[in-house]
């Protein structure tokens, strides 16, 4: 089959494609080719630049430099429903069902049969999704149902035969087996095979890599957004396919880590488990500890943090604080608790700050109650307050703390709404991904005060997709697969190799799998 | 059959209670069941059902229309205005008024998308600007629509068929038919579903939500129309109940206020539903004057019950956006 395929032109061709938002370059100079018939697998770490790329093939951003060709001819991709039309269908990682549509609507979305007079024929088109969900091996799903009935792997496959359906000529798969258990997975690999020999050429983009072991005829590795290395798949080891993944020095300043031994239990995760993603979470957080959680996207280490503060339901396990029953069941129960706890949302604009507001109203937002007297707010008090978080934190307010919070730099707002956890003097601090989208400069400052709180006394559940902080700050390191605990690394084991490997689950699940 | 159950479930309790209702409708009302009887509550209701047809649209979408009252007083005042004359003339009257609805949704729609403005604020305000443009129409109640032309539509077929609720069938077949099966129509559903999905798969949802609001003003200006042929006449202040009824009818039939689902039955379910109970409570003595209480009591308890799937969500956030 391959052999055949060599002798057409290539069917997707990137050159020199490159993508900024803002000042971050996400993509640069990227050259990649696919003959006909071909599967390609690309790899890299959180934030190489994946999904840009997919973004950049799939219409939804446009490319600020490069071209994109189909068959040889230069296209212009500038919307999902352009990219289809040119053939290009992708599954995609963050789900493009629509939950209150049937199964046969979402899988024929694109290519739903019509009568002749152009409207959709819905037995004709019960009749093709029923097909597809046969060959995918979801014979007991009705095509009547509704998306939202079905679980997360089924929705998966059905995004797959959604682009399938379209008989596209590039295949593009974004994290397509992260919820399919092997025997699916199987399934799905019989059926791209099947796509290869018609002449279609797939792009896959997978973190396991004992998946791309068994289905790509080639890999690309990407890293901060520049093209690495692309190699005939095989040719490489899984150790050195690592090191071309981590390959670069730290180049940022971290505090020393601690010298002496950790303080009393404070917090004990027993089991714990949260529909859909939290499977089965066990670990004990100490006084003065930092604790990096590290891990794929989606692996459930966000539901995690929002577990631990009581914001989503626990279905399963227990969350203790210290050694007394103290147990929480909402956020007034972590914030009330005798280990006060705190969270630092993962997105500052929307979960955190009142852009709208002054600095010091929003470092004082939560304490607002405590500062009252007889229940009329004492400006002075608040003032006094904010000005000593200012100046801990050092926030630059060009205007003083009467200043909005929507004029700082995305480093300051950060640093207003860690003075404002600050300001409850919590004994637990929930983080996450604290450091996001903050220049250099700013993530050292936030580094330093990160451990002078844990040296202080307060713990630090900290959670980041940079692997880069989690080595460099980190105390011990859990590393989150598919809801558990893969992986837990203390002192001179956290190491960038060591994260990948048990982030990408080489060893244990891809012996078992190959 | 249960995924069918499980689908239309909310639209299935809709019709149970609407059938509730009406027997204990029929069993209180005065001259008890007759073609008559039937005939008046379809007329009673038709000008609702038109409304919360209306109202479906947009709810589908995630959005809400503020405006179907005022579009319902203009074009109840235009159709006043120029449904005299010849029979050619009639006709040209119709599509004007048609024409003059449609307008009033694809305004919306455009404001919406374009403008990037909240459904709700920008239908509140057009409201009030179609209100003003109906009393410029029509200043004071009046007007001569021929009587031969609304008895048409206001008596019965075969006198076993009230026109009323034949009029309801065929229009809301003709659009609910093709809307479903195209991808317009999809793009609707996706808009109050998933509209980044919707994006994602190709759909052209931005055109969807301006066609919900177009066909808002459609069905908006079948209200004002038949409103005319009931009272033969136009009143710029008609309009003013139509669009907090038409929102109440289609929570209780079982449209989703969140949107992404519903079904246009429920819509027609719901507003019978609501003149039901209203004439139950006339009948049974209650002050006229206290209808708005009812009326917003029955909101609220429809609408808390719609609520009561979220309390699964297991993500409080989630659960609060």
């Amino acid at each position: 089959m391959k052999d055949m395929a060599a002798v057409t032109a290539d069917r997707l061709g990137l050159h020199g494609v490159g993508k900024s938002y803002g000042a971050t370059v996400a993509l640069t100079d990227i050259d990649l080719t696919l003959p006909s018939g071909t599967i390609h697998a690309i790899l890299g770490e959180n934030g190489a630049g994946k999904s840009t790329l997919v973004k950049i093939l799939s219409g939804l951003v446009p490319p600020d430099q490069g071209e994109v060709a189909i068959d040889g001819v230069t296209v212009g991709i500038a919307s999902a429903a352009d990219a289809l039309r040119l053939g290009v269908a992708t599954v995609f990682q963050e789900l493009s069902l629509i939950p209150d549509l049937s199964v046969a609507e979402n899988i024929m979305m694109g290519a739903a049969p019509r009568n002749s007079f152009g409207l959709i024929d819905r037995r004709g088109e019960a009749r093709q999704a029923r097909a597809w969900l046969d060959r995918l091996g979801l014979r007991d799903i009705d095509p009547a149902e509704r998306v939202l009935a079905l679980s997360l792997a089924q929705r998966q496959l059905l995004e797959v035969a959604k682009a399938l359906a379209t008989r596209p000529k590039v295949l593009i798969l974004d994290e397509a087996t992260s919820a399919l258990g092997s025997e699916q997975v199987a399934t799905l690999f019989a059926l791209l095979r099947e796509l290869r020999a018609e002449g279609a050429s797939i792009l896959f983009i997978s973190h396991r890599m004992h998946e791309i072991d068994q289905i790509a005829d080639a890999c690309t590795v990407l890293r901060d957004g520049r093209h690495v290395e692309t190699f005939a798949a095989g040719s490489r080891s899984h150790h050195e396919i690592c090191s071309l993944l981590a390959g670069r020095d730290l180049a940022q300043v971290f505090p020393p880590k601690r010298a002496g031994r950790t303080g009393e239990k404070v917090m004990s995760v027993r089991d714990l488990a949260c529909a859909p993603r939290v499977r089965d979470v066990t670990f004990d957080l100490h006084r003065g500890e930092i604790l990096g959680i590290g891990g794929l996207e989606g692996q459930g280490q966000h539901d995690l943090m929002l577990a631990l503060y009581g914001v989503i339901r626990r279905a399963g396990g227990s969350i203790a604080l210290g050694d007394g029953p103290a147990r929480i069941q909402a956020p007034s129960d972590a914030v009330n608790a005798a280990h006060r706890v705190a969270l630092l949302p993962e997105d500052r604009k929307v979960d955190g700050l009142l852009l709208s507001e002054p600095v010091s109203r929003n470092i004082v937002l939560s304490v607002m109650q405590k500062l009252t007297r007889f229940g009329i707010r004492q400006a002075s008090v608040e003032r006094d307050l904010s000005a000593r978080m200012i100046e801990r934190l050092r926030i630059k307010v060009v205007e003083g703390g009467e200043m909005l919070v929507g004029k700082l730099s995305g480093g300051n707002q950060q640093k207003v709404l860690l003075a404002r956890l600050l300001a409850l003097e919590p004994s637990i601090l929930l983080l996450v991904d604290p450091t996001r989208g903050i220049d250099v400069g700013t993530k050292q400052e936030i580094y330093a005060l990160i451990r002078e709180l844990a040296e202080a006394g307060a713990s630090i559940v900290f959670l980041s997709s940079d692997y880069e902080e989690l080595v460099g700050l980190c105390d011990r390191v859990l590393v989150v697969y598919g809801g558990e605990v893969a992986a837990e690394l203390e002192g001179e084991e956290i190491t960038d190799q060591r994260i990948i490997q048990a982030a990408m689950n080489i060893g244990t699940e891809g012996a078992r799998a190959s | 059959m249960k995924v069918f159950t499980s689908r239309h479930g909310r639209l299935l309790f809709g019709i149970l209670i609407l059938l509730v209702m009406l027997a204990i409708y029929f069993s209180v009302h005065p001259r008890g069941v007759s073609i008559r009887v039937v005939e008046s509550l379809s007329n009673a209701g038709a000008s609702l059902a038109f409304a919360a047809v209306a109202q479906t649209f947009p709810v589908l979408t995630g959005g809400l229309d503020l405006s179907i009252g005022g579009m319902i007083a203009l074009t109840n005042s235009l159709a006043s205005v120029v449904l005299t004359g010849s029979p050619l003339q009639i006709a040209f009257g119709f599509v004007l008024v048609i024409a003059t609805g449609c307008l009033c949704g694809l305004v919306n729609g455009t404001l919406i998308v374009y403008g990037r403005l909240q459904p709700v604020i920008a239908t509140l305000a057009t409201g009030a600007i179609f209100s003003g443009l109906a009393l410029i129409v029509r200043p004071r109640p009046g007007g001569d629509i021929p009587i031969e032309l609304g008895d048409v539509f206001v008596t019965s077929a075969f006198d076993v068929l009230p026109m009323a609720l034949v009029v309801l069938a065929v229009t809301c077949g003709a659009v609910w038919y093709p809307l479903t099966r195209s991808r317009l129509g999809r793009g609707i559903f996706a808009a109050g579903s998933a509209p980044e999905a919707g994006r994602m798969s190709g759909l052209n949802v931005d055109r969807s939500i301006i066609a919900a609001y177009v066909l808002s003003g459609l069905f908006a200006s079948f209200a004002g129309l038949f409103l005319g042929f009931q009272t033969l006449a136009g009143d710029a202040t008609i309009g003013v109940p139509y669009t907090i009824n038409s929102i109440a009818a289609v929570v209780i039939g079982g449209v989703a206020l969140r949107g992404g689902a519903g079904h246009i039955l429920s819509a027609i379910v719901g507003a019978y539903t609501l003149r039901s109970i209203n004439s139950i409570l006339l009948f049974s003595g209650a002050p006229p004057l206290a209808q708005p209480f009812f009326e917003g009591v029955i909101l609220v308890v429809a609408v808390v019950f719609a609520s009561l799937g979220l309390m699964r969500q297991p993500n409080r956030l989630e659960a609060l956006r």
